[in-house]
């Protein structure tokens, strides 16, 4: 139960930092990849902005190792290795996220009020992560690991 | 918003996310990825906490939405392009699932603690994004 109430909270505090910092007008992300248009570099700030609070957050896990719900801290998240799959995933929602202007944190925080535009984004995202189990496979067996 | 206060907006926004990820990672002990938290629940493997994920999902549409609706107005400015909306949908799902991270997980808790997965992941987005956009504008004239 205090695990959700925390969860909730992440996820509430989340989305208002989303909204405030104007990253769920899809103007403002698609204006900070277009280098070559009229550039807006409000992301960067987004970005320093969000990563400070966890620098300081993994250096108080790396010294505790449990969260405070009892948990062990994740301290390797997803392994060390980078192989094709995550290239080619990390190019794949390079290109979808330039197409629409959203990643799927925004796509969640703007659906109050993003209209039928924003279902509809909602529901190809969710079919595209229904099709990725079996891409990866497919993936992983047409690369030749050297 | 004039665009001299957006920088400031864009940094304070900014650290409510980091500090809403320091707070999943420090009480809940768990990474805040948003394309994780969803994938979790679409292909199963994420059944032992779906309650947790829902939460989380729950906090992250229903807040920002009752704040819009009580002090103001917000636009996504989302295309009309039914084709765009549809394809880059496809396209971010498939693909934030296969690198297993978005702009959150990888971005921002990866990046944060110098993963060598998150900062190839992000400078690979990054640069596709880039690429795709002047392409598809530019180019094309399709966005």
């Amino acid at each position: 139960m205090k695990r959700n109430l925390f969860s909730t909270l992440a996820g509430a505090i989340f989305g208002i930092g989303l909204l405030l910092s104007g990253m769920t007008d899809t103007t403002r992300v698609q204006g900070w990849l277009d280098v070559f248009g009229d550039w807006d570099p409000t992301l960067a700030f987004v970005m320093g902005g969000a990563i400070l609070p966890m620098v300081i957050a993994w250096r108080v896990a790396s010294r505790h190792r449990t969260a405070l719900l009892g948990r062990e801290i994740p301290l390797h998240p997803g392994g060390k290795d980078v192989d094709a799959t995550l290239v080619i995933g990390s190019t794949l929602f390079g290109a979808g996220w330039a197409i629409s202007g959203l990643c799927p944190g925004p796509a969640m925080a703007s659906l109050g009020w993003g209209g039928i535009g924003g279902l509809v984004f909602l529901l190809a995202m969710l079919a595209g992560m229904v099709a990725a189990p079996a891409a990866r496979l497919r993936l992983s067996r047409m690369v030749v690991t050297p | 918003m004039t665009f001299e206060i957006a920088w400031l907006w864009g940094l304070i926004g900014g650290l409510l996310i980091g500090s809403a990820a320091a707070l999943y990672l420090l009480v809940n002990g768990r990474v805040m990825g948003v394309s994780g938290i969803i994938g979790g629940l679409v292909d199963g493997s994420g059944r032992d906490s779906w309650a947790e994920r829902l939460s989380f999902l729950a906090g992250l549409i229903l807040v920002p939405a009752v704040i819009v609706a009580l002090f103001g107005t917000a636009e996504t400015h989302l295309t009309g392009n039914w084709g765009a909306i549809i394809i880059g949908g496809l396209l971010v799902g498939l693909g934030t699932r296969l690198a297993n991270g978005c702009t959150s997980g990888h971005g921002v808790c990866g990046i944060s603690r110098l993963s060598l997965r998150s900062i190839v992941s992000t400078v690979f987005y990054v640069l596709a994004g880039g690429v795709v956009m002047v392409l598809a504008r530019h180019v094309l004239g399709w966005i």
